[in-house]
């Protein structure tokens, strides 16, 4: 065990895989000379040579088109977008060849995707988007948000290893805020398995990410309420089972998330529980997001665009008192 | 909302970077009456002059603020007294006293598609033989009544715990929004109520089935429902679930009560009615022309019930309490089973003594029309103090029905079969000959019915039919 950052145990992870198997590089812009926009990959190209560690030009197509050829040939690509925004130009690649080619041809076509997400450092609407429920609704994608440093490692060699594409998102605010014990092994985290954050009984938030840390934070500030914190860790697929569970148990729920309200991915898991544990529930179930906007630039608006703890804090004491 | 109080007129916010604004004008003086929504004075902001409008109906009772002064959003300016009424909007509160949503189960589904039932069948299909199943007859539901209490949101989780613990959360006091039952309400009424001396009666969900007396009745008590919970039922392989209908609680709390209170008895008798069967034969055509009704065995059957219940009126009683309720009137219950198994009603027929063959014929086809076409009413289904049930209509020769409490008896009436029946012809000879046979039976209450006294009603009974003569009915 040793303290890292989420960023330093995304790189742990990675470097550990690729020593682990011959077959993984890493392709994207700015990843070999320079370490990554974020310095993630700092020192890999010296390790790894410059053909398992590409500099890639700047066309996110030609990235991800060329991580799925390479995919589809045998090998085990893990391509960077400099920002998960970016992906968009990758569309085509992603959502029309790599998510449906095991289902035409059966060829796997194990790719993962990082993707540096997340709003709260002024990044304006190009640069501080989650992304995540878009591809959320592909099938044949899988998509994994951890929060932790040690789930960020064991998550990031089970999506390399994962016969799947499999859409990595980082959340950029995480990297060097987030510190925590991370086993020094090389070591995998089931994709699609939720971990409970906190245990409590009284109202429970569904989340993933950087709001994993708001939700903490907001239930730490409510003396006398006991909050449940799911940790979805990826979104798709998702950990059912686990959230059922825990609405069963405390019958109000709110599903948190960065991304914005309509269509995100909060709506999906807010229907499932309507759905499947009706009964069980004693308010309705409350979703707290961004509104429907591109995410703003000026630090004001970007803050009252980001669902903050005093949200979540109204948004508890409001369920609770149902 | 009326109110007394006195009312605030306070310095508007108009816009969002507004913080301040002057009064400008007064339009009304102190001692002024003003309207709702009147123009009571002019401000003035740096974005905008408006008017603003009184905020209530009454007296101008102060001026706080005076023209020239400039203030911040939110100065109180003025204040409206007397019978001031407010625009301002108290929270949402329910009404209380209101029923609770529970709902009533006066059946509303009556599926009865053959436009003629209630009667016997005969071996050679007709079409009027659509009634009565074996199934015994239930009284309607109660009226879905429970005790008073606030009509407030009911959330699903609360739903499913006062159903599985069969308490009414219009009994359990609320402590969400609006006084709302929580979850944890419930779940505190669980505990106590598993806790407490059994005392349910305030607590029982669903509604209890009317007792169907006409008078004043003490029906047999409602076995006191345990507080245990009922497990959620899961479903195995090839097994599908549903809820049970309000109606098909009330049969079922109405049959388990009946088998724990009567002492059930059934006698059979074997009754020739091939004299009803000519007889009937020749009416049809004349009540069809006359009349467009169709003579059914079953009104042949009730008319002379009528008539016997008069000498065996322990037949027409009830036991209630530690006495004995006979009756010189009889109001004559019929069982009509409902399409697809889905439950059974009984209408009655209100002082049937008073009805000859025709009326007995017309009162059936009422009935049975209403409740082919939904339109029988609560009061047509309650105070029957004798029951008839028609399982025979599908072909069966005995059966044992539940008495319909808190009458004390009912009877069976069963397949019209032609069977070689020993007979003695003129001359004291005897014969085996076709006859027209049916079965009757009587399901009695043994604690109140002896043996003999409910076959001496039987044979009675028989006696009539066989012997029908035209002209006293």
């Amino acid at each position: 065990m040793s303290e890292r950052t989420y960023l330093q145990a995304i790189g742990d992870g990675l470097r550990q895989e690729m020593r682990h198997d011959k077959r993984v590089f890493l392709f994207g812009e700015d990843i070999g000379v320079y370490g990554g926009a974020f310095k993630v990959t700092q020192g890999f190209q010296e390790e790894f040579g410059s053909w398992r560690v590409i500099d890639a030009p700047l066309s996110e197509t030609a990235i991800l088109g060329g991580a799925t050829g390479a995919a589809m040939m045998g090998l085990r690509p893990v391509a960077e977008m400099q920002f998960a925004d970016f992906i968009s130009c990758g569309w085509d690649h992603l959502v029309t060849v790599a998510s449906k080619q095991h289902w035409r041809a059966g060829t796997p076509v194990p790719i993962t995707i990082r993707l540096p997400s997340g709003g709260g450092f002024s990044g304006g609407p190009f640069h501080s988007q989650n992304p995540e429920s878009s591809f959320a609704h592909i099938p044949g994608l899988k998509c994994v948000c951890p929060a932790t440093p040690a789930d960020a490692k064991g998550l990031i060699i089970s999506a390399i290893q994962d016969p799947n594409p499999v859409l990595f998102f980082e959340h950029k605010h995480l990297y060097r805020h987030i510190k925590g014990e991370v086993p020094d092994e090389h070591y995998t985290i089931p994709i699609g398995q939720a971990r409970t954050h906190q245990e409590g009984e009284d109202v429970t938030i569904v989340t993933w990410g950087a709001m994993v840390y708001t939700a903490t934070e907001a239930a730490a500030q409510i003396d006398d309420l006991s909050v449940e914190i799911i940790d979805l860790r990826s979104i798709l697929p998702w950990d059912k089972k686990a959230v059922l569970t825990s609405v069963r148990k405390t019958s109000k729920v709110i599903v948190l998330h960065e991304d914005t309200h309509t269509g995100g991915f909060g709506a999906e898991i807010a229907a499932t529980i309507a759905e499947e544990t009706f009964e069980s529930l004693d308010a309705p179930p409350r979703r707290i997001t961004a509104p429907d906007t591109p995410v703003p630039f000026a630090p004001v608006l970007e803050a009252a665009f980001i669902p903050q703890v005093a949200d979540v804090v109204a948004g508890l004491r409001e369920i609770a008192a149902y | 909302m009326a109110t007394r109080t006195a009312v605030d007129v306070v310095m508007p916010q108009m816009g969002v970077s507004v913080s301040e604004g002057t009064v400008t004008k007064w339009l009304k003086n102190v001692g002024d009456t003003i309207q709702s929504d009147e123009t009571l004075l002019e401000i003035s902001t740096d974005k905008v002059d408006t008017e603003v409008p009184s905020p209530g109906t009454g007296v101008l009772q102060e001026i706080l603020v005076q023209e020239g002064q400039t203030v911040s959003v939110g100065t109180v300016l003025a204040r409206i007294g007397g019978e001031a009424v407010t625009l301002r909007r108290e929270p949402l509160r329910a009404e209380p006293d209101l029923p609770p949503p529970l709902p009533v189960s006066i059946p509303d589904q009556v599926d009865e598609p053959e436009p003629e039932p209630a009667a016997v069948a005969e071996p050679e299909p007709e079409p009027e033989s659509a009634v009565a199943g074996q199934q015994e007859p239930v009284a309607p539901s109660g009226n879905g009544r429970a005790s008073a209490g606030e009509h407030t949101f009911i959330s699903p989780v609360v739903a499913r715990i006062a159903a599985e613990h069969r308490i009414d959360p219009a009994t359990v006091k609320g402590t969400g929004r609006d006084g709302r039952v929580t979850k944890k309400d419930m779940l505190a009424a669980v505990e106590s109520a598993a806790t407490a001396v059994p005392e349910p009666v305030a607590a029982v969900a669903a509604p209890a089935p009317e007792a169907p007396a006409p008078a004043p009745a003490a029906a047999p008590p409602v076995p006191p429902t345990p507080a245990t919970a009922a497990r959620p039922v899961e479903a195995d392989a090839g097994e599908k679930i549903e809820p049970m209908s309000a109606m098909r609680r009330g049969i079922a709390e109405h049959m388990r009560r009946s088998l724990d209170t009567a002492a059930h008895v059934t006698s059979a008798i074997e009754v020739d009615m091939s004299k009803v069967a000519s007889i009937r034969e020749r009416l049809k055509g004349e009540l069809k022309a006359n009349y467009g009704l169709n003579p059914t065995y079953l009104a042949f059957v009730a008319r002379a019930t009528i008539d016997t219940l008069r000498d065996w009126p322990l037949v027409n009683a009830e036991i209630r309490g530690e006495s004995i309720v006979t009756r010189s009137y009889v109001n004559l219950g019929f069982a009509v089973a409902l399409e697809g198994g889905k439950g059974l009603i009984v209408p009655v027929l209100k002082h049937a003594e008073g009805l000859n063959l025709l009326g007995m014929v017309r009162g059936i086809a009422d009935l049975a029309e209403r409740a082919r076409t939904k339109k029988l009413l609560p009061d047509d289904v309650q105070g029957g103090t004798f029951t008839i049930t028609n399982p025979g209509s599908f072909g069966t020769f005995m059966g044992t029905p539940i008495i319909n409490q808190p009458q004390t008896a009912i009877l069976g009436t069963y397949a019209v079969v032609k069977r070689p029946w020993v007979i003695s012809d003129d001359t004291g000879r005897d014969a085996i000959a076709i006859r027209s046979m049916m079965n009757l039976t009587l399901t009695y209450d043994h604690r109140l019915v002896d043996g003999a006294y409910g076959a001496q009603f039987l044979h009675d009974l028989a006696e009539r039919l066989q012997t029908w003569s035209e002209p006293d009915y």
